[in-house]
């Protein structure tokens, strides 16, 4: 039995329908109680919070200092490949956009990460599309034996793979594994993703299953806001996570909330969320999960990540680069969506001192592996 | 106020810091000198071994500053062992907070794991401060395989939620040949000093300095509620209770003979 089975217990329409009728008064027991359960969590994301903002964002604040002290984690995204034999309506790698592909080499990924190396970062998240001949599992192991002795940790966010895939990697440095399922509306998933293996609804959603089975350290699960409802899809995430946190207890947790960013070509958004409704969202999943980490990328905006820190936040990225090579080449690919922040990771990490916090590059040891 | 003695090193304060958490490595500097504290515990996880001029170690190089190394982020005994053995080479010493928790999100000791990994890192000629459940058998079980202390928990780690172990730390401390150090869960001084007139050896605090708006102040109050309650356990707590008793109505027959 994997999450597919609770995920079918729950309706679409009933659940957007019990979100949109939560009440001032549910709103307000919510932040009352000691620990939320999910019921709490749909009244902290209905419009009907709205109000309580800043009471929301006090109680963030707090929560995340105690679990996480004033420090934010520190980590950078490495694109290995933009080839992609997906169509997904959103994103400039999709097949169907019309650009120049690469995949880095070995000498190009070394002068990546020498690159990389030079801002301070141990942390590195690695990217691609879905191009399984080119860019699959033999391809990760290289890299992998590639970047280990660089970095402490490592992330991914690449295709999903079979557990034994993950099995095979993890012993040589795979720590994390980013899989967002994008969005939880089953029908509308089959509309953004038309073409390539990503259709396959099913065997995204069971993904984080794989992942735990494999026994991996840690998962990110998100949706990509502005494709639905973000408020339901918001509740579907916060449901996988608490089925995954009781059935894979030794894995830890991450939730990020990307949300679509312009790119050549691509659609606009089907849903807009605003920067108060961003807030609302975050300070929601900290007071529903004290221990969760609450990832924030360059997608958004210089002033929404100096503030937003402070709300719950606990790992950043900064001076990112989403095409691959554009951290060594002059010659830049084509990015999978444009960077709000463009500040260096210097600039950023003066950002966060004056604020009082500390940034850790470091907070994993490759001997852990 | 008595020294205490743990291994081969004597101590003047009693109270074992952490080192996470704060807003900045001076910050965290300034509380952990104005606390007075001679122990302190490092996440290997978090030091840059392979660096001379780590921002953390740095800034703790004091002589007053003795490093206790932690396991922090290890699942089972295997992983305790090697990251112990690394700790021990990089950091000069052999004294290890063990802590092994496989569970990432309420940090909770594994006490099958963690008697395994203290039975080998003795052997090793470890000084071993297991941080472990308030399980009085448990700790007797550590204290024959020769940890040199234990380290039950007061609360969930990072709670601030106080003493919520007391009537089992009370019978950890009775039964105790090894110093008790009450490790996690103390969020006020008052709590800190709870523990100490229990008969608790030390306590160990982070998050309550770390995470308050003044951490030296915080700091400051940690070691006088400390000191406070070490003296009235050495003084002698008056027994609660202690009324006078006006008549004797089951032993006043006695005086009738």
């Amino acid at each position: 039995m994997g999450f597919n089975d609770i995920f079918e217990q729950h309706n679409w329409d009933k659940v957007k329908q019990s979100i949109y009728a939560k009440t001032g008064a549910d709103v307000e027991r919510a932040l009352a109680k000691p620990t939320r359960d999910l019921e709490d969590f749909k009244a902290l994301i209905s419009p009907a919070a709205m109000p309580y903002l800043e009471q929301m964002a006090t109680l963030s604040q707090q929560l995340t200092q105690k679990r996480f002290g004033k420090t934010l984690q520190m980590y950078i995204p490495l694109y290995l490949s933009n080839e992609c034999q997906n169509i997904c309506t959103y994103c400039g790698f999709s097949l169907d956009n019309p650009m120049r592909r690469i995949t880095l080499n070995d000498e190009q990924i070394l002068n990546e990460i020498a690159v990389i190396k030079s801002y301070g970062y141990d942390h590195v998240l690695l990217v691609t599309g879905e191009a399984n001949k080119t860019v699959g599992v033999d391809y990760f192991k290289n890299a992998l034996q590639l970047i280990r002795k660089h970095f402490s940790h490592i992330s991914m966010e690449v295709q999903p793979l079979d557990q034994e895939d993950y099995e095979e990697l993890m012993p040589l440095g795979l720590n994390t594994v980013l899989v967002y399922q994008e969005t939880y509306h089953q029908e509308d998933y089959k509309k953004h993703h038309p073409k390539g293996k990503k259709s396959n609804f099913q065997y995204r959603i069971e993904t984080p299953d794989r992942l735990g089975k494999a026994g991996i350290h840690k998962i990110g699960l998100g949706v990509l806001i502005g494709l639905e409802d973000w408020r339901t899809d918001s509740f579907f995430t916060a449901l996988h996570l608490n089925y995954l946190e009781k059935k894979y207890w030794k894995t830890k947790y991450s939730i990020s909330f990307p949300r679509l960013r312009p790119f050549s070509g691509g659609l606009p958004p089907k849903v807009e969320m605003n920067d108060r409704e961003l807030v609302q969202l975050i300070c929601a999943y900290r007071i529903f999960n004290e221990e969760v980490e609450l990832s924030l990328s360059t997608r958004e905006s210089h002033t929404f990540r100096n503030n937003a820190i402070k709300l719950g936040i606990t790992s950043i990225s900064a001076g990112s680069k989403t095409d691959p090579g554009g951290y060594a080449s002059q010659e830049h690919a084509l990015e999978q969506f444009e960077i709000s922040d463009e500040r260096t990771p210097a600039e950023i990490l003066s950002m966060i001192r004056s604020q009082g916090y500390e940034a850790i590059w470091k907070d994993w040891d490759a001997s852990l592996s | 106020m008595n020294i205490l003695k743990i291994a081969d090193k004597t101590f003047t304060s009693r109270l074992f810091t952490g080192t996470g958490k704060f807003g900045s490595s001076s910050q965290m500097e300034e509380a952990l000198l104005a606390s007075g504290s001679e122990l302190v515990t490092v996440a290997l996880k978090r030091v840059d071994v392979q660096n001379q001029e780590d921002d953390i170690l740095q800034h703790l190089a004091h002589p007053q500053f003795n490093l206790l190394p932690n396991t922090s982020g290890v699942r089972n005994a295997k992983e305790a062992v090697f990251a112990a053995q690394l700790a021990r080479e990089a950091l000069e010493t052999n004294w290890l907070k063990l802590e092994i928790h496989p569970d990432p999100k309420y940090l909770l000791p594994d006490p099958i794991e963690t008697l395994r990994a203290a039975e080998e890192l003795v052997k090793l000629g470890f000084v071993v401060l297991p941080y472990i459940h308030a399980d009085p058998v448990l700790c007797k079980r550590l204290e024959e395989v020769g940890t040199a202390a234990v380290m039950p928990l007061g609360s969930p780690i990072g709670s601030n939620s106080g003493l919520q172990t007391r009537e089992f730390l009370k019978i950890i401390i009775q039964q105790s040949n090894v110093p008790v150090v009450v490790d996690a869960g103390i969020g006020a001084p008052s709590h800190a000093a709870e523990a100490m007139e229990l008969g608790a050896d030390a306590v160990l605090v982070n998050t309550a300095i770390a995470v308050s708006p003044n951490p030296v102040q915080m700091a400051k109050a940690f070691k006088m509620a400390i000191e406070a309650g070490r003296m009235a356990y050495e003084a002698k707590l008056a027994p609660v209770g202690s009324v006078a008793v006006a008549s004797s109505p089951l032993t006043a027959f006695l005086d009738e003979f």
